[in-house]
């Protein structure tokens, strides 16, 4: 029998049963489809992340102290703006470093309060990470230098505290101490699960008084060229562990932040898509059973088809086309399902979801694999069966 | 003299039911000339159906030699098996089967789908073949919408399509009152005479039977009477060639006599013996009505 044949009389078997076809294919749909909508999702946040991380800046340098690494405990700083000056030296250009010492703070504005991020910051933040005002003006150096209570408001921050005027030139009080607003951000969004937008910006001189330490968070640095940044990484390293006998520090670059963000994502996509990829394997098991079905109730069609010379191969690549036809068509169908809700999700919701042709190729190509795996045994089961018994079966 | 288009040889099927072993064929040796019209009789669970399965290659001997145009059937794979079905053998069956939701034509143009005929040829040979059989203008129509003695004719049809040499009719006339199948077999015993396929023909109508050049009666397994001996050995059975006539009493020698053609006074119904073969033969050949086994070939 030629092979176009056997397509057709497999889609004539499922036009046959169109109900039970679609509630049999119903499986496989929801299969593919959550599938594609899961990896879509995880593949979109990846995505953001990496913007996100990216729209920091461009050649970041991260120093803090400790291992940056899965599953470590953040480390108490031991860092002074001591160690902020060494750093500069080693970079040879103090505008490129840039320091945070950050804790969340109230912030008030006479009747009105938000929670925020306070961070204490040199002037040269704006020049390391991308940082764009709306209104006002940026630190200055004197700003830092004596301590000015002075603060930039992030955009969120801004619109909580005063929502019908204009921020710059006001009083906000953190702590029980005021600031007189100089600045607003434009607004950022979210970066990695933080809301960029809820930072307030202090002189670091003024946040460790307000917060009564000498230490800081962590110190940037932004690097003059890529190509130099891992070695200018283990220079800065080096001189810190000189000044802290003791203490480890690290050095991470944006594409080390990728690296683990992404393989921390990939398992989180990779765990979804699994799970998703289980309802394929219960759709494939309906689709199996429907066959066995199908090749029960067509018995004596299978015993005509012998009779009159069907081989046994035949009759078995009959009933696999229709199974793989069933899972074919489910899996093109879920594809559609699932980039329709997943472009949808990411348009309605906060959600991010990016659809990749690979998820897409990889679904269908599930579906049909599946229609194979799981139509084999009951095609078997039909060409192998005994053309005296399958004609005299009711 | 040609070459028969079947030839069995001392052919046995034994069927394994529950670990029990049941003849329903015991060494039935015949052949089947080209252009033959055969009547195969006798009662229910006499293997007659048994051996329609073996002759039209459905299913291999356990014992002795079957050839189907020429081919040692024990040989074959089951797939060249079905080759050979497909370009020696057309079958007719008492229920018509018909594909479903599947037109006339598409129905007679089956067999030709297992032998690789393009779809427009198909369609074709199967209208004009539908039209040798007087339904010509039934060709689009669903079985649903055809008579029962119309369905019989697409089933001929298709069973003709493929230009046999022998056609296996099972009780063709058994499911249409008697005017239609009269019409019917009428119709195969045209193409019989016509295209020279050899017709061979299981039934329990005598009247059918008796218009059958040849006549064979079976008994629990054996083959009592073959018209077609008679006629060069016409002693052993003196009988007018009705069927009724072929099936001799009983007697102690039925075994040793099974199939061994001319000159015995062959007999299936002896003794304990015959009675198990036939209950045996109920199983895998019960294609008839649970009557008294004896009851049509001895009335």
């Amino acid at each position: 029998m030629r092979l176009a044949e056997a397509w057709r009389v497999a889609l004539d078997a499922l036009r046959a049963n169109r109900l039970r076809s679609a509630l049999t294919m119903l499986g496989v749909i929801i299969g593919v489809a959550s599938v594609v909508i899961l990896v879509a999702i995880g593949t979109g946040t990846k995505q953001k992340v990496e913007q996100q991380v990216e729209g920091l800046g461009s050649n970041l340098l991260l120093v803090v102290p400790g291992r940056i690494d899965v599953g470590s405990a953040p480390a108490l700083s031991p860092l002074t703006l001591d160690d902020v000056d060494a750093v500069s030296r080693v970079v040879g250009d103090p505008d490129r470093v840039a320091v945070t010492v950050a804790s969340g703070a109230t912030v008030r504005a006479g009747a009105r309060s938000d929670f925020s991020t306070v961070q204490g910051v040199l002037e040269t933040t704006p020049a390391v990470f991308t940082r764009e005002l709306a209104r006002g003006r940026y630190l200055t150096g004197s700003d830092v230098d004596t301590s000015r209570r002075v603060a930039v408001l992030g955009a969120s921050v801004a619109r909580a505290l005063f929502p019908d005027r204009d921020p710059v030139g006001q009083q906000v009080t953190v702590s029980g101490v005021r600031f007189r607003v100089i600045g607003v951000f434009a607004p950022l969004g979210q970066s990695l699960g933080v809301d960029r937008d809820d930072e307030v910006h202090v002189p670091v001189t003024a946040a460790q008084r307000l917060y009564g330490t000498q230490r800081i968070d962590g110190i940037a640095v932004k690097a003059p060229d890529r190509e130099r940044i891992d070695e200018l990484g283990g220079r800065i390293v080096a001189e810190l562990t000189r000044r802290h006998p003791g203490t480890e520090f690290s050095a991470v670059t944006q594409e080390q932040i990728l690296g683990v963000l992404g393989d921390i994502l990939g398992i989180l996509t990779g765990v979804l898509a699994a799970i998703a990829g289980i309802s394929l394997l219960v759709g494939g098991v309906g689709v199996s059973n429907i066959m066995l079905v199908s090749v029960r109730e067509r018995t004596r069609e299978i015993g005509l088809r012998k009779a009159v010379g069907a081989r046994p191969r035949d009759i078995g690549v009959q009933f696999l086309l229709e199974a793989v036809l069933l899972t074919s068509i489910g899996g093109l169908t879920g594809m559609a399902l699932g980039v329709g809700t997943a472009l949808t999700v990411a348009a309605v919701s906060p959600i991010p979801a990016a659809v990749t042709w690979w998820s897409l190729a990889l679904a269908f190509g599930v579906s049909a694999a599946v229609g194979i795996v799981f139509g084999v045994v009951p095609a078997q089961r039909a060409g192998r069966l005994d053309p005296v018994v399958a004609l005299r079966s009711e | 003299m040609t070459a028969p288009a079947i030839e069995a040889v001392d052919v046995s099927r034994t069927y394994q039911l529950d670990g029990v072993s049941v003849p329903a064929l015991r060494g039935v040796s015949l052949t089947v000339a080209p252009g033959d019209y055969v009547a195969l009789v006798g009662p229910s669970g006499s293997g007659k159906s048994t051996l329609m399965h073996l002759l039209g290659g459905l299913d291999r001997p356990t014992g002795g030699r079957l050839a189907i145009g020429g081919r040692e059937v024990g040989s074959l794979s089951p797939g060249e098996l079905a080759a050979l079905r497909n370009e020696t053998i057309g079958f007719v069956f008492q229920a018509f089967h018909l594909l479903p939701r599947t037109s006339a034509v598409d129905n007679v143009a089956l067999p030709l789908v297992y032998r690789g005929v393009g779809a427009r040829q198909r369609r074709e040979r199967a209208a004009a073949m539908l039209g040798r059989v007087g339904l010509g203008h039934r060709l689009d129509h669903r079985p649903n919408q055809l008579s029962g003695g119309e369905q019989q004719r697409v089933a001929i049809a298709r069973a003709l399509v493929t230009d046999p040499t022998v056609l296996l009719a099972d009780e063709p006339t058994g499911n249409l009152d008697s005017v239609t199948g009269a019409a019917v077999l009428e119709l195969l015993e045209r193409l019989n005479a016509e295209s020279g396929v050899a017709l061979v023909m299981v039934t329990h109508d005598h009247e059918v039977a008796a218009r059958a050049r040849r006549r064979i009666a079976m008994r629990d397994g054996v083959v009592v009477a073959d018209s077609a001996d008679e006629r060069h050995d016409p002693p052993v059975s003196a009988g007018t060639g009705r069927p009724d006539t072929l099936v001799p009493a009983p007697s102690a020698e039925s075994r040793s006599a099974s199939g061994s053609g001319p000159g015995h006074p062959s007999g299936g119904t002896g003794g304990a013996a015959g009675a198990t073969g036939r209950r045996a033969g109920e199983g895998p050949a019960g294609d008839a009505p649970a009557v008294p086994a004896d009851e049509e070939a001895v009335p």
